[in-house]
C-alpha cells in the first residue's frame, strides 16, 4: 500500500503536487483540500478521480487516520496554525510555505538529517534551486558569502508569492546560511512579465578563499547538479561555473553558477520551474518516507 | 563658493509678450545624484562625499534628496555592486546635514525588504519611494503598508514605464495608490521615452487618479530628452520631477537637475529651488568628486535608450564585455532581445559568456 498523501491548498501548487503525486507508486494522492468550490485547482482534481473537499482543513483533520502525509500548500500564517493540529493528529507535515515551523530540507543536501522529524519545511523555490549549490561549494571551501537571484515568469507568481516577497528573501537567506553552509546570505527575486514567459533562472554567487581550487569547486557543483536533476528532470547548468580570483569581498575568489529550471509542464507550462522545483523536491521527501515506511512497491 | 553673492536674483528676461508656457505650475524637485548618482560611480561614493553633496543640494533648495545604493536599500550585492559604505551610512551622513529638504531611500521589494526599511527609517529617513517594474505594482503593497505604519511619506514608482501603455500604466499606479503610496511616478529607466509619451502617461494616471494625486516624472537621458521629458510631464501635470547634478545616474544619467531647474524658471513655473546655486554645486561639487565618471550619450547608453534596456546594466555591460572580450553594443542587444527588466543583472555575464563560446558543462 502506497503513502497516503492530503494535500492542503488548491492553487498552482497544490494542483502540481496532485500531478505529480498521481505519478507516484509509493504515493497516493488521497484528498485535495480547497476552501472554493469553484476553484479550478478542485475541479481539475475531481476530473482527476481524486477525491476533493471545498470544507477547509478540518475535513481532514476530521479523519487524520485516513491519511499519512499532509503537504501545506497554503501561506504561512495558515500552515503556523495548521501545524499543531497536524502534529496533534499525527500526519507527518511538508511545509511549502515559508512558516518555516520544522527545520529546512533540500532533499539532495540534508535529507538524511531531517528525515526523522514530523515536520519539514521546503524553503522556497529559489533556495531548492540554489542551495544545493551553495552547499556543493561549501563542500569544497568555506563560503564566506553567498548571493542568489532568482528570476520567474510574472505569470508563474500566484497571489502568495506576490504577498511574500519578504519572505521569499528572507527565508532563502536563512537557507542560505543554515541548509548550504554560507557564513552570510542575500537572496534576490526579480518578476519578469515577459511574454512569451521565460523559464525560471537563478544565478549563484560566492566568496570563497582566494587559494581555493578552481577544479574542486567546477566538479563538486556538477556533481551536486546530477544530484538535483533526478528529483527534477529540468534542472540544468546553463554556462560553465566562472571563478574569479580576486573578484570577490576583500580580495576572495568570486564563483558565479547559473542554472535554468524547466518544469515538468504537470499544472502549468514548463516555464513554471519554480513550481516545479519546489512541487519536486517535497515529493522527493515523501518517496523517502515511502521507503522508510516499507511501502516502496 | 561661487562669485553669485545674491542667488535669488534669476537672470531670466522673458520678452514682452512671451507667455511662459508652465507659468502658474509650482513643481516639487527631487535630486537623487545621490542614488541614481551612485551607478556612476560603482556605488563608491564616501560617507563624507555623501555629506558634502547633501549639503550643497539642502541649501539649494531642492526638495527631496534621495540617498541610498543605486538599486535601492540591500542593493549592494555581487549581482548589482558592492557600495564603499551601507546604506544607514550614506543616510546618517546626510541626514546630519539637512535642514530643509526631505530624505528619502529607494526600496525594490524582492531586493530590499520591510527590514531595511525599518534601520532606514531608524536611521532619519522622510520618505521612501518604493519601486516595482510597471507591470508588478502588487508587490509593493505590502512594502507601503509597512511604510505608512511607519509614518513616512510614500511615493509609487514604476520603472520601465515605457513597456506598457498609458492605460496600463494608469491602473498599475491606482494600485499602488491604493496600498497607500502618496505619489505615483512615471519612471523611464530605459531613457526610451519621448515627450508625447511621457505626456500620454501622465495625463493617463491623472485621469484615473483625479487631479489631487501627486504625480511625478524620473526621467533618463539616453535619448537625448531627459529635461525635454520632465518638462513635458509638468505640463501635463506631473507635480514634482527628478533630476540629478550633471545628470549623474545609470546609462546617459538623469534629466540634470540644475539643467531642469533653469529650463523651469525659464519656463515660468515656480520652484523653491535656487537655480546659480544649484549650477555651482553640480560644477564645484559634483563634478569635481564624480571627475571622469560623468555620464553621456554614448554608443553604450544610447543603445540602452534605443532598445529600451534598463540603463543600470550599462556599467556592468562594459565590464562583462571587457573580461569576456566581446561586444558591449551585441551584448545590450541580446539582453533586449531577451527582454530581461530590471535587477536581472547576472544576466549580464550569461550572455557575456554565451557569446564568448566557452563550452558548456552539461
Amino acid at each position: 500500500m502506497a503513502l497516503r498523501c492530503a494535500v492542503v491548498g488548491s492553487g498552482n501548487i497544490g494542483s502540481d503536487l496532485i500531478k505529480k503525486i498521481l505519478k507516484s507508486d509509493n504515493l497516493e494522492a488521497s484528498l485535495l483540500v480547497g476552501i472554493d468550490p469553484e476553484s479550478d485547482g478542485l475541479k481539475r482534481a475531481a476530473e482527476l478521480g481524486v477525491p476533493t473537499t471545498a470544507a477547509g482543513v478540518d475535513y481532514l483533520l476530521d479523519r487524520a487516520s485516513d491519511y499519512d502525509i499532509v503537504f501545506e500548500a497554503t501561506s504561512a500564517a495558515v500552515h503556523a496554525a495548521n501545524a499543531p493540529k497536524f502534529a496533534d493528529a499525527g500526519l507527518f507535515a511538508l511545509d511549502l510555505t515559508p512558516a518555516a515551523v520544522g527545520p529546512y530540507v533540500v532533499p539532495a543536501v540534508n535529507l538524511d538529517d531531517v528525515v526523522d522529524q514530523r515536520n519539514l519545511n521546503l524553503v522556497t523555490c529559489g533556495g531548492q534551486a540554489t542551495v544545493p549549490i551553495v552547499a556543493a561549494i561549501s563542500r569544497v571551501a568555506q563560503v564566506s558569502y553567498a548571493e542568489i537571484v532568482s528570476t520567474v515568469s510574472s505569470r508563474a507568481a500566484g497571489p502568495g508569492t506576490r504577498a511574500n516577497i519578504d519572505e521569499f528573501t528572507e527565508t532563502t537567506s536563512n537557507a542560505l546560511v543554515k541548509v548550504g553552509g554560507a557564513q552570510r546570505g542575500k537572496a534576490i527575486i526579480i518578476l519578469n512579465p515577459a511574454n512569451p514567459p521565460i523559464i525560471m533562472r537563478n544565478t549563484v554567487f560566492a566568496a570563497v578563499p582566494a587559494d581555493t581550487d578552481p577544479q574542486a569547486i567546477i566538479d563538486s557543483i556538477e556533481e551536486m547538479a546530477e544530484s538535483v536533476k533526478r528529483y527534477v528532470p529540468g534542472y540544468e547548468l546553463v554556462n560553465a561555473p566562472q571563478i574569479d580570483r580576486g573578484a570577490g569581498p576583500d580580495g576572495s575568489t568570486k564563483v558565479a553558477v547559473f542554472l535554468r529550471v524547466t518544469g515538468a509542464g504537470d499544472y502549468l507550462p514548463e516555464y513554471a520551474g519554480n513550481l516545479d522545483i519546489i512541487t519536486a523536491a517535497s515529493v522527493a521527501v515523501a518517496e523517502r518516507l515511502a521507503a522508510a515506511a516499507g511501502k516502496v512497491k | 563658493m561661487s562669485e553669485f553673492k545674491k542667488p535669488m536674483d534669476s537672470p531670466v528676461i522673458s520678452p514682452e509678450g512671451d507667455v511662459a508656457p508652465l507659468a502658474g505650475k509650482n513643481v516639487l524637485v527631487c535630486d537623487t545624484t545621490l542614488r541614481d548618482g551612485m551607478h556612476s560611480v560603482a556605488h563608491q561614493f564616501t560617507t563624507e562625499n555623501v555629506a558634502e553633496i547633501a549639503r550643497g543640494l539642502d541649501a539649494s533648495g531642492v526638495n527631496v534628496i534621495e540617498v541610498t545604493h543605486g538599486d535601492g536599500l540591500g542593493g549592494s550585492s555581487f549581482n548589482y555592486g558592492f557600495g564603499a559604505a551601507t546604506d544607514l551610512d550614506w543616510i546618517r551622513a546626510a541626514r546630519a546635514e539637512i535642514t530643509t529638504a526631505k530624505l528619502a531611500a529607494l526600496l525594490l521589494p524582492g531586493i530590499g525588504t520591510i527590514h531595511d526599511l525599518q534601520q532606514a527609517k531608524d536611521a532619519g529617513i522622510d520618505l521612501v519611494r518604493v519601486a516595482t517594474h510597471c507591470t508588478e505594482a502588487d508587490i509593493s503593497i505590502e512594502h507601503l503598508h509597512a511604510a505608512k505604519a511607519l509614518g513616512l511619506e510614500t511615493v509609487g514608482f514604476l520603472m520601465m514605464s515605457h513597456m506598457v501603455g498609458p492605460n496600463r500604466l494608469a491602473t498599475e499606479a491606482e494600485i499602488m495608490r491604493d496600498a497607500g503610496a502618496d505619489t505615483v511616478y512615471v519612471v523611464d529607466s530605459a531613457g526610451a521615452m519621448l515627450p508625447h509619451q511621457v505626456a500620454q502617461r501622465v495625463e493617463a494616471m491623472r485621469e484615473r487618479l483625479g487631479d489631487d494625486m501627486p504625480i511625478g516624472m524620473h526621467a533618463h537621458n539616453n535619448l537625448g530628452s531627459g529635461v525635454p521629458n520632465a518638462l513635458a510631464a509638468v505640463a501635463a501635470g506631473a507635480s514634482i520631477v527628478d533630476g540629478s547634478c550633471h545628470g549623474l545616474g545609470a546609462g546617459a544619467g538623469n534629466a540634470a537637475t540644475e539643467v531642469l531647474s533653469a529650463a523651469l524658471d525659464r519656463s515660468g513655473a515656480s520652484t523653491t529651488v535656487h537655480t546659480l546655486e544649484l549650477i555651482d554645486v553640480a560644477e564645484d561639487i559634483v563634478a569635481r568628486i564624480c571627475a571622469g565618471k560623468l555620464p553621456k550619450i554614448d554608443r553604450g547608453s544610447l543603445l540602452l535608450g534605443y532598445a529600451g534596456i534598463y540603463s543600470s546594466f550599462l556599467l556592468h555591460t562594459r565590464r562583462a564585455a571587457e573580461r569576456y572580450g566581446v561586444s558591449e553594443a551585441e551584448i545590450l542587444l541580446e539582453l533586449g532581445r531577451r527582454r530581461v527588466v530590471g535587477g536581472q543583472e547576472d544576466m549580464i555575464i550569461d550572455v557575456a559568456i554565451e557569446m564568448s563560446g566557452i563550452d558548456s558543462p552539461m
